[in-house]
Parts: structure tokens; C-alpha cells; sequence
């Protein structure tokens, strides 16, 4: 080999280093162009209020002037000395534990009804669906003036009953139990549609042995179906658990949190004393708690699954 | 699995719809009924003698918040599907230094609740100046497609590489193959990302109520609530406005049922 051609390999070797360096960096910058909006969103919108929210929650600040750094005060007050603080907890967690049980029991009952090939089922669905995509304004104010206590459509019809109905939203320990009735059938649409996808997913040879076996309709249900889909119902505890726990436009279009702080929940109480009240800094406080509790319920869910999900 | 005789299940079944339309049936008869006999006992739920003018009263009130509604959906869908696209695809299918990284960190960012960020935005919204105009309502929610980016990312991921490859060949750019070959198979799921962004968009409660003063600025369910003592004080109206604003949604719904459930089960269960 010839001192020249020696040279010029060589040189093809860095014209190449060269090029593949050149492509790789082309690469990353198409790559980093295509998600570049989301990147900037994500920052502008999210990242950098978040440093803001964490930054506020020890502080009091009204939004406008200077924030006064106050350390945990914010907590401890929160804890120690906001009895509205404590109650608002309550009635979320009150909210909370009763909607779950009865939409996703029912959306089970809903999805087995569904389940079945049979005329008219696309009907069925779709009526039990529909509230889930409406508004809540419009369906608040529906149902606000159905559980009128003297002229309301619920009265009325207990009244053809011979049963005296209760004053509904304004009574303090009737208005929750009507507001999470509302919620129920707004929300249902969707444990359904997550189950009946599961039901339609199972494997059918389990079904036929068991028929086989002599296994009758229920116990089909309890032992097969069920523990089939187990983990569909960890899924729907997890995300029903995050949204209930928020809820916030039903509350406000029926009750605005009364009577008294009757329904007031959560979200709600953030929401007065941020945009009300101007209290930024303990609103803020106020989102973190909420962020902690949703993180360790949501944790504690996730680490006992081994105790009853079955994954086949 | 028969549980239940094939007649018992269609009782059953009919008592559940009853349920479930009953509210909004009752809705819309309301809207039509004279305003005294919107309440009346023993209820009922159909109507007798139809008042259209009640219908007429409303549409001299609500075309601007309809507008408003319909504009912003729109804004919020095509912004929310060219980012979501664009982005998922990136993930999907570029290589690129940090890739992973970055969308860990992007779906990361969904386990905080909403309510910590939109405390800090309002803020720096009233700022910029932004409060009482509808630039809240779309810009930051376009550019945060989070859960639509991680939808379109899993379907980039089902197309078959040969039609890239093929893309390749024929010498198109990467936007070229982004655009022209692959966003076309990806249709299911940017059905199912736009009628979900659309129904957010137009049932958005919070958003609207904090930022929106100016009537004119109003969207149709907000209105509702927001004007209710002002315009809407007959209970015939008010059931008039809430119809108009579930009509549409309902037949969006119905129209791109089978997009919904799937996007629905998508996310459900694949995630």
C-alpha cells in the first residue's frame, strides 16, 4: 500500500466520524424541534407554576403584593386552627367513600346487563352514557330543581308514594347525600365502559369448563368473572379515587357549599380562598396537602393489590 | 351468562334508561313549557302545548356564549392534535439524545393535581394581562397535551415500520413522513383525542369562571351559571340554554361513539 492511499483512507475515515457526528446532531434537533412546543408548554405552564405553588405555600401572599415568608405557618394553621379546613376534609372523604362504592357497583351491574348480545343493547349503553359527556351546569340546574323541596320532581313523585319527602338541598344532612347522588348518575358512564371492555376481553374457556364442571350463572360470576377482572377495579378505584376527591363543578352549580358548609368540599374551599379570598399562599398549601393525600392513597392502593388483584 | 331470564333483563335494563334519561328529557320539556307550569306537581315529563317562543326569547341572548364555545373547542382540538401528534411521534419514532428522558419527566408532570399550578398561572395571567381574555383557556392547554401525546405515542408505535422505510426511500423529509405517511394511520386515535379534548373544552367549568368576566367573552355552559339571575331568570330559559349547550355534545357523542369508547379503553386499561 502506497504512502497516498494510506492518507486518503484516513482521510475518508474523519470525512465519515465528521458525517455521522453531523447526522446525529441533525437527528437530535429534529427530534427536540417535534416536541419542542409540548417541552415549552410544559415548562411555561406547569414546571414553573408548580416552583411558584411550592414557593407560595410558605408564604402569605395575596397574589398582589410582596409574598411574606412564613415558613410551615400555613400547615400548622391549616391543621391546627381552621375548623372549615377540617370540615371541608370530612365532607370530601364523606363524598368520597360513598360515590366510589356505588359507581363502580353499579357500572358492574350496568356492564354485565350489557354485556349480553342481545336487540337494542347499543341503546341501552348509549342512555346510560349520555350524562357522563354532559355539562354540569346544565345538569346541576336540572337537578337542582328536581330535589325542590315543595314543587321539585323527586317530592312529587315520593308524594305519589304517600312518603313525605326531606328538604333536599337545603338540609344539612340531606343536600350531600343528594349531591352524590347527582354525581353517581353523571359518572357512572365510565366504570361501565371500563368494565364492559374487561367483560368482552375475558377468555371464554374458563366459561366452558366451569359449564362443564356444572358451575350455574353465579357462581360463574363470583368465581370466574369477578376475580377476572380485579384488575380493572384497582384501575377504577385508583382514577375514581383521584376524581372524586376533586370534585368541584357539582358542588358549585347546586349547592355553592351550603347549607351552612353542609357539601362544601375540597377543591371548593381552595377555590374561595384563592380566587375569593385572595389567599394565595394558603391555597397553595391547601393544593399540596391535597397532592399528598392523592399520592399516598394512591401508593397504598398500588402496594396492596398483592392482596386481592389476580392477574392471570 | 344468563343470570336472568332475556324479559327480566329488558325491565331491568328499561328501568336503568328511565333513570338515566329521565333528567334530561324532563330538561327539555321544561324548556318548552310555559313558565308557570314548569313546576308541577305531580311532575311531568313531557310536554303539552310546546312554547317555541321560549326558544326564540334564548337565541336573541346566547349566540356570542355559543360563539365562544364553539371557538375555543375548535382552537383547543386542532392545536391539541398537531402538538399531540407532533410530539408523539417524536417519541415514538425519532431517535434522539434525551428522548426518554424527557417523556418520563412529561408524564411525571401528570401526577400533580391541577389545582397546585392553576393558583400560579392565574397570577402570572393577570400579569401578562391575559385575565378577562380567552387566551387562558387555549394556549396553555394546547401546549400541555400531556395524556393526548402519550396516546398518539402507542399508536405511532403500531405502524409498520416498512412505511417509513418506504417514506425513506422516496426521499421525504422527516416532517414529510410525519405528515403524508404516518399521521394518516393514526386516524382512531386522533378521533378519540378530538372528541375528548372537544368535550373538555366545551364542558370546562373552572377555567371560565376564573378567567372570564366580559359577557361577551362568556362560553354557553358558563353563561348559564354566571348570568342566571341576570338573563336567565325564567326556569323555561334557563332549561332552553342548557339544552342548547347538551345538544351539541350529545351529538358529537353519538356521531363518534365508537372513537370514544375506544380512546376510553385505551387509556383505561393498555395505559
Amino acid at each position: 500500500m502506497s504512502m497516498a492511499t494510506v492518507t486518503m483512507a484516513r482521510d475518508r475515515g474523519t470525512v465519515q466520524v465528521a458525517d455521522v457526528r453531523r447526522a446525529r446532531r441533525r437527528q437530535n434537533l429534529t427530534g427536540w424541534l417535534f416536541i419542542s412546543p409540548i417541552v415549552v408548554g410544559v415548562v411555561a405552564f406547569q414546571f414553573f407554576p408548580i416552583l411558584v405553588s411550592i414557593g407560595a405555600s410558605l408564604t402569605d401572599w395575596n397574589g398582589i403584593s410582596a409574598p411574606k415568608f412564613v415558613g410551615l405557618k400555613n400547615f400548622v394553621d391549616l391543621f391546627g386552627d381552621d375548623p372549615l379546613f377540617l370540615q371541608t376534609f370530612k365532607n370530601t372523604v364523606y363524598f368520597t367513600l360513598a360515590s366510589i362504592p356505588l359507581t363502580i357497583g353499579i357500572g358492574l351491574v350496568l356492564a354485565l346487563l350489557c354485556a349480553r348480545p342481545i336487540r337494542g343493547v347499543a341503546f341501552f349503553r348509549t342512555a346510560y352514557f349520555a350524562p357522563y359527556v354532559t355539562n354540569v351546569v346544565a345538569i346541576g340546574f336540572v337537578w337542582f330543581w328536581f330535589f325542590q323541596p315543595d314543587n321539585g320532581v323527586i317530592n312529587g313523585l315520593l308524594d305519589q308514594l304517600g312518603i313525605p319527602g326531606p328538604q333536599w338541598l337545603s338540609s344539612s344532612s340531606w343536600a350531600m347525600p343528594a349531591v352524590i347522588m347527582v354525581s353517581v348518575w353523571q359518572g357512572i358512564g365510565y366504570p361501565m365502559i371500563i368494565l364492559l371492555a374487561g367483560l368482552q376481553g375475558l377468555p371464554t374457556e374458563y366459561f366452558e369448563s366451569a359449564k362443564l364442571d356444572g358451575a350455574g350463572a353465579w357462581r360463574q360470576l363470583r368465581y370466574i368473572t369477578l376475580p377476572l377482572l380485579t384488575p380493572h377495579f384497582l384501575f377504577l378505584l385508583i382514577t375514581q379515587f383521584i376524581t372524586s376527591f376533586q370534585v368541584f363543578g357539582l358542588i358549585y352549580v347546586m349547592t355553592k357549599g351550603g347549607p351552612g358548609h353542609a357539601t362544601s368540599v375540597y377543591i371548593f374551599n381552595i377555590y374561595q380562598n384563592a380566587f375569593s379570598y385572595g389567599k394565595v399562599g394558603y391555597a397553595s398549601a391547601m393544593a399540596w396537602i391535597l397532592f399528598a393525600v392523592i399520592a399516598a392513597v394512591t401508593y397504598l392502593q398500588w402496594k396492596l393489590q398483592k392482596r386481592w388483584v389476580f392477574y392471570t | 351468562m344468563r343470570l336472568v331470564s332475556k324479559t327480566s333483563q329488558y325491565v331491568v335494563m328499561s328501568l336503568f334508561a328511565i333513570v338515566f334519561l329521565a333528567p334530561l328529557v324532563w330538561m327539555i320539556s321544561a324548556s318548552l313549557r310555559p313558565e308557570a307550569k314548569v313546576l308541577s306537581v305531580p311532575p311531568k315529563f313531557l310536554p303539552s302545548d310546546a312554547q317555541w317562543d321560549n326558544y326564540r326569547q334564548v337565541f336573541e341572548l346566547i349566540p356570542v356564549f355559543l360563539w365562544n364555545s364553539v371557538k375555543l373547542a375548535g382552537l383547543n382540538v386542532i392545536g391539541i392534535l398537531i402538538v399531540a401528534s407532533m410530539a408523539g411521534y417524536a417519541f415514538a419514532r425519532l431517535k434522539f439524545a434525551g428522548r426518554d428522558a424527557a417523556f418520563m419527566v412529561l408524564l411525571a408532570t401528570s401526577i400533580i393535581p391541577g389545582i397546585a399550578y392553576l393558583i400560579p398561572q392565574y397570577i402570572v395571567f393577570r400579569q401578562i394581562g391575559w385575565v378577562d381574555t380567552q387566551y387562558p383557556l387555549w394556549v396553555p392547554k394546547v401546549l400541555t397535551p400531556v395524556f393526548a401525546t402519550f396516546l398518539m405515542r402507542q399508536s405511532f408505535l403500531t405502524v409498520p415500520q416498512e412505511l417509513e422505510d418506504a417514506g425513506k426511500i422516496d426521499g421525504a423529509s422527516t416532517f414529510g413522513i410525519y405528515w403524508r405517511i404516518m399521521l394518516p394511520q393514526t386516524k382512531p386515535a386522533l378521533a378519540a383525542i378530538g372528541v375528548f379534548t372537544f368535550l373538555e373544552s366545551w364542558n370546562d367549568l373552572f377555567g371560565p369562571l376564573i378567567y372570564i368576566n366580559s359577557e361577551n367573552l362568556q362560553t354557553l355552559p358558563v353563561a348559564l351559571a354566571q348570568f342566571q339571575g341576570e338573563y336567565f331568570t325564567q326556569i323555561s330559559l334557563l332549561m332552553c340554554g342548557a339544552t342548547v349547550s347538551v345538544v351539541p355534545v350529545i351529538a358529537v357523542f353519538l356521531f363518534a361513539q365508537r372513537y370514544f369508547i375506544q380512546g376510553i379503553t385505551m387509556t383505561g386499561m393498555k395505559g
